[in-house]
């Protein structure tokens, strides 16, 4: 009798719990385990990233290192991979902090129409003025003007749609996917009264890569950039509270609406930045937002946003390292990237079960 | 003191709540009962500033809940709704820990994880505090929410339902636990219950509403009156003594 009692655990004020009282706080991550995990994996990540850029700037370099032509080869190929770091952090920390704010996580803020702008304004330049006006409409002023349109539209579909009585990020979303259905298909329409020849062109821009880029864009695009990312990265303990949902978050003491609205423009500067330099880019920052979940199991974003970066970077550098020096078949680079990533992400989702 | 003047919430022209004029008191378990539709959430949600009034106003504490910045509101009150899912995967204790975000803005003393971890003991979630969320049943989830909302420290606690889809065990321990709440911690709970022996046994108050406007208010002892739980509900009910009050028998 004596055992059986002294057995009997005590409910909750057990010697146990007591004696660790000083452990007891809600870090970001459940354990010490998985916080090991996440910095290790977090700096093999980079590590790789960073790999795979020194072997784009490097390996096969057509002239030998001693020739005085090696560093302006290497110079060229920095372009490339500066790009593929811009793209990275526009993309995966949008993409993250769209989640957030919509509570939803199998979307991506290309629904509120970034892309579809962008390829109805490429394709409407050939369609109205020809392959010359096309290829002409390169250089700052056309890429001011791309973002700056990007950004309007965004801006008024947020100010129409989150302000006043009847405000819905929904609604706002609704609306996003019925304004790109609409663009995207006034351009198809377009597309196919084209010339092949004229079509050939277009399609190169259309296609999202990191050959579009042109340095001339840089001295705007990563000041931007960089400063949005802070802003969004110093906003990281708000968006833990956001992503609890609107009535959470208002309980909370946060105005859901302004706050929502800050992050939507932060995001919307990264998109439109992101895909006027390079061209859409739809399926990616959406698998690099999910594998980051996944990876980081933590639910706060001071973490949950660098780890985004550094997996879409290395997804980024590799898939271009493969493809350019290892295959040789540098066209299909997005395609890889969007046919493994659909791979990688199905196996993660069916291994875990949940998103 | 909780004060709603001329408060009035329009769906559409059938479907309107208000105007309601009530006055709840400072400290103590108050009731909000009532047939579905009658308003109860919508009234609770103005109260918790989740839903827009069209007309009137409402004082928590004497500060007017639509134009007091949310921020100093989340030191005042507190609001818990019925459904809540997230889509980031927590643990017990790093969503209680989230109710201290009024005070810390995310940046957790030492002070906030010990409150944390009184709420935490308090509601008997100590050997799951590591669990994440969607690894408990339904009623550990229940209580880890209302340890969330409790861990706010706010004087006035508004819970929707806290017992939707509890067990009567579970009921009874969650009503305990309120109660205790009220009692001890000297907060102001306001719930909406389904069950009006519920409400008999636990509350201090009763706040009975039908087609969106107060139909009684007062003491379980003036509430708890045949013809006017009947009225009300439109059900014959009767009331008995029962060893713990009165007892609704329909």
């Amino acid at each position: 009798m004596n055992t059986v009692m002294h057995r009997k655990p005590k409910p909750y004020r057990s010697e146990r719990t007591t004696a660790h009282t000083s452990d007891r706080n809600a870090s970001a991550f459940p354990s010490k385990r998985h916080a090991r995990r996440y910095w290790i994996l977090l700096s093999l990540f980079l590590f790789g990233g960073l790999l795979c850029s020194l072997g784009l700037l490097l390996y096969n370099n057509p002239v030998p290192v001693q020739s005085p032509s090696f560093w302006p080869v290497v110079e060229r190929r920095i372009t490339a991979v500066t790009t593929m770091a811009i793209a990275a952090l526009c993309q995966s920390l949008a993409t993250v902090a769209f989640h957030s704010v919509t509570n939803n996580r199998i979307i991506t803020p290309s629904l509120l129409g970034f892309d579809a702008l962008y390829s109805t304004i490429q394709t409407s330049m050939i369609f109205f003025f020809g392959a010359g006006a096309l290829i002409g409409f390169s250089g700052t002023k056309a890429f001011l003007t791309q973002v700056g349109l990007m950004l309007v539209m965004s801006l008024l579909l947020y100010g129409w749609l989150l302000s006043g009585k009847y405000a819905d990020l929904q609604l706002l979303l609704l609306v996003g996917i019925i304004l790109g259905t609409g663009l995207n298909s006034l351009a198809s329409f377009m597309r196919r009264m084209l010339d092949p020849s004229e079509f050939d062109i277009l399609q190169a821009r259309l296609f999202g890569s990191v050959t579009n880029a042109d340095p001339a864009y840089f001295p705007i695009v990563i000041p931007v950039v960089l400063i949005v990312s802070v802003l969004l990265f110093l906003s990281a303990n708000r968006l833990n509270v956001i992503a609890l949902g609107k009535d959470v978050a208002t309980s909370f003491g946060i105005n859901h609406r302004r706050s929502v609205l800050y992050i939507l423009i932060l995001i919307s500067l990264l998109m439109s930045m992101s895909t006027a330099l390079i061209g859409p880019l739809t399926f990616f920052g959406f698998l690099v937002a999910t594998l980051s979940y996944q990876v980081a199991s933590t639910y706060d974003h001071k973490y949950v946003l660098p780890m985004a970066f550094s997996i879409g970077f290395l997804v980024l550098t590799s898939a271009y390292f493969f493809m350019y020096h290892i295959f040789n078949a540098p066209s299909v680079v997005s395609v890889i990237i969007e046919l493994f990533g659909g791979l990688i992400f199905l196996t993660v989702l069916l291994r875990k079960r949940s998103l | 003191m909780i004060k709603l003047t001329q408060v009035k919430k329009t769906y559409t022209d059938h479907v309107q709540i208000g105007p309601i004029e009530l006055e709840i008191p400072k400290a103590g378990l108050t009731a909000l009962i009532g047939p579905n539709g009658a308003g109860k959430s919508t009234t609770l949600m103005m109260i918790g500033r989740l839903l827009q009034l069209d007309e009137g106003q409402i004082q928590v504490a004497g500060l007017d809940v639509s134009s007091t910045k949310s921020k100093d509101l989340a030191k005042i009150m507190t609001i818990l709704r019925q459904e809540n899912h997230f889509v980031t995967r927590l643990t017990v204790r790093q969503l209680v820990g989230f109710g201290r975000f009024p005070y810390s803005q995310g940046r957790m003393t030492l002070e906030d994880e010990n409150i944390t971890s009184k709420y935490i003991d308090f509601l008997d979630l100590t050997p799951l505090e590591n669990r994440y969320l969607d690894e408990l049943s339904g009623g550990q989830r229940q209580r880890a929410y209302v340890a969330m909302v409790l861990c706010q420290e706010t004087d006035y606690v508004l819970l929707d339902e806290p017992l939707n889809n509890l067990d009567i065990a579970r009921s009874v321990q969650m009503m305990g636990y309120l109660r205790h709440v009220a009692d001890e911690l000297g907060r102001t709970i306001i719930t909406v219950l389904h069950d009006i022996n519920f409400a008999a046994k636990y509350a201090d108050h009763i706040c009975a509403m039908k087609h969106g406007q107060i139909a009684a208010f007062g003491t379980v002892q003036e509430i708890m009156v045949a013809n006017t739980l009947s009225d009300i509900f439109e059900t014959n009910l009767e009331i008995i003594d029962g060893p713990y009050g009165p007892i609704a028998v329909y």
